[in-house]
């Protein structure tokens, strides 16, 4: 006997299907409402004082409607810049080592694991070590440098780990191609390799830096300051940065002087925005160069 | 001879996959290694440009020599064997970041041995070789991966050629193509065959019998009987390769 074709009625799970997807969906939703909801808050509170002054000019402790971060944003500038000229060649140098050169020797197993390790570190831990080695051990004082290179430490495994992984994405066969034509390993890396992996590369070093300005911990501990008039002229100079500010703000009984914490954060949040705004753009413009 | 393989055992780990070989590859001709999946065919091909021991965990003993010397001797740079020994891969692998043309010289480029005078006549030469000049003489500034498949691995050829070496290895060149563009392939092959010494591995006996003067038949890592391309197909010594020829395994 033949079965009628059916192409109508109701197949069982539906609703679960449906169901499922309107989790994921609230799922996403979350972090977009958390995220619009403390933007929200922070412009409510913050937006009218931001100006060109509040950027350019020095704290203040009395006049919170004259206070400015200029020196924190310098002072993060200084930081961003430092830390990005130390922790990224030898992050990508450590990943090109491990991915290129020694891949499955059981040093490289060590290291993965103390890689691993590492990035799931505490920052307050970083600033330990910072203090303990740069500002006192290496007798650098609480000078911008030491604070670079202590975010450095911080964000080495975050780096590794993703110049890894973009490397991981370059085909063998490339490698085997390059390495057949009689390159040697370091020409195959430089040639081949590195400008396949490059758009990842510098997405995952910009999002560690990103995540490098955000951190306040470490700072405390290896003695940025709280209130300074102006940003660094050296690298061997006294500094805050902006998280820091902020944080000092909002510790201040003063209400006024909350405002300028929301503005601040308006400031960082802004930054962060640019950053990753710039990583998501060359990771696209790289990608439909190479299609 | 060209290649000489004396005693050749290569392994992964502990798994031994070329159980003590000898060959001897005459000049200019084309070789021809064939059997079934698994006998070590590709593994000794690697061997003999150095290739093999790029795979971590991997071994060898024995000796290659490459006209008098041993490639595996102390003081031999695997580097510069690879240039006097090329290599096309089973599945073209052009340079996706790379024109054609760029594509075609990307091994001058890799070791610095680039001349932009010489350019433009090198890469002329060396797609006309691999029979490929007049179907992209209009784009050779597209992207190597722009074009199909057959036409990728001649690109690959013409890269080969392009750094002007002694013996060129090719893997089960034509494994990913369909039969026309396997046909160009082995006549281009054909063409060349007396300005290069020629290894092909393949798992197409037709393929064997159309280009190879000479031809190997391996077995679980070890030589069953090389002969003249005619006798090993026409009057195979060993039983075992008359079965495999006759498709009774394999």
């Amino acid at each position: 006997m033949r079965r009628p074709i059916d192409l109508t009625s109701a197949r069982p799970g539906v609703f679960a299907e449906k169901a499922f997807v309107w989790l994921c969906r609230l799922g996403a939703a979350i972090p977009l409402t958390m995220l619009a909801w403390l933007l929200y808050r922070v412009a409510a509170a913050g937006v009218h004082r931001l100006s060109w002054s509040f950027l350019t000019d020095p704290p203040s402790q009395l006049d919170a409607s004259a206070a400015g971060l200029g020196p924190a944003l310098m002072g993060t500038l200084w930081l961003i810049v430092l830390t990005a000229t130390i922790a990224l060649p030898i992050g990508i140098g450590a990943a090109i080592y491990l991915e290129e050169y020694s891949r499955r020797s059981k040093l490289a197993g060590l290291l993965e694991l103390a890689i691993a390790n590492l990035a799931g570190v505490p920052s307050i831990v970083y600033g330990m070590l910072g203090l303990g080695l740069f500002v006192h051990a290496l007798a650098m004082g609480e000078t911008v440098i030491a604070g670079a290179l202590t975010l450095a430490l911080l964000i080495l495994p975050i780096i590794i780990t993703s110049a890894r992984e973009a490397l991981r994405t370059v085909k063998d066969s490339l490698r085997e191609a390059a390495l057949g034509l009689g390159a040697t390993r370091w020409q195959c890396t430089r040639q081949v390799v590195l400008p396949m992996a490059l758009p990842g590369i510098l997405t995952g070093a910009i999002l560690a830096i990103a995540r490098a300005i955000g951190e306040t911990a470490p700072l405390v501990v290896v003695g940025a300051v709280a209130f300074i008039l102006y940003g660094p002229d050296g690298v061997d100079a006294k500094y805050t940065a902006l998280p820091m500010q902020i944080f000092q703000w909002t510790s201040n009984p003063k209400r006024a002087f909350l405002d300028n914490a929301a503005a601040g954060i308006l400031v960082l949040m802004t930054t962060l925005l640019v950053i990753n705004g710039v990583a998501i753009w060359l990771r696209n413009r790289y990608q439909s160069r190479r299609s | 001879m060209k290649i000489t393989v004396k005693g050749l055992r290569a392994s992964f780990g502990d798994h031994e996959v070329v159980k003590g070989i000898d060959l001897a590859i005459p000049s200019r001709q084309i070789t021809a290694i064939i059997g079934p999946s698994g006998c070590g065919k590709s593994t000794f091909l690697r061997c003999l440009n150095r290739m093999h021991e790029l795979v971590p965990g991997a071994s060898r003993a024995g000796q290659v020599l490459l006209d008098d010397t041993d490639v595996y001797a102390d003081d031999v740079d695997p580097v510069l064997v690879r240039r006097w020994v090329g290599m096309v891969f089973q599945k073209p692998n052009p340079f996706p970041s790379m024109s054609i043309k760029d594509n075609v010289v990307a091994g001058l480029r890799l070791t610095h041995r680039y001349d932009r005078k010489d350019a433009p006549g090198v890469i002329e030469r060396a797609l006309r070789q691999a029979a490929l000049w007049d179907e992209v003489k209009d784009k050779l500034n597209d992207p190597g991966t722009s074009l199909s498949g057959g036409q990728q691995q001649r690109l690959c050829i013409a890269r080969a050629l392009a750094v002007n070496p002694d013996v060129i290895l090719l893997d089960e060149p034509c494994s990913a193509l369909d039969p026309i563009a396997t046909a160009r392939i082995e006549e281009l092959l054909l063409e060349i065959r007396r300005d290069y010494t020629m290894v092909i591995v393949t798992h197409n006996m037709g393929q064997a019998q159309r280009v190879a003067e000479h031809t190997a038949f391996f077995l679980q890592g070890e030589l069953v009987e090389f002969d003249t391309t005619a006798a090993l197909f026409g009057q195979p010594r060993d039983s075992r390769t008359a079965d495999y020829i006759a498709g009774r395994f394999g």
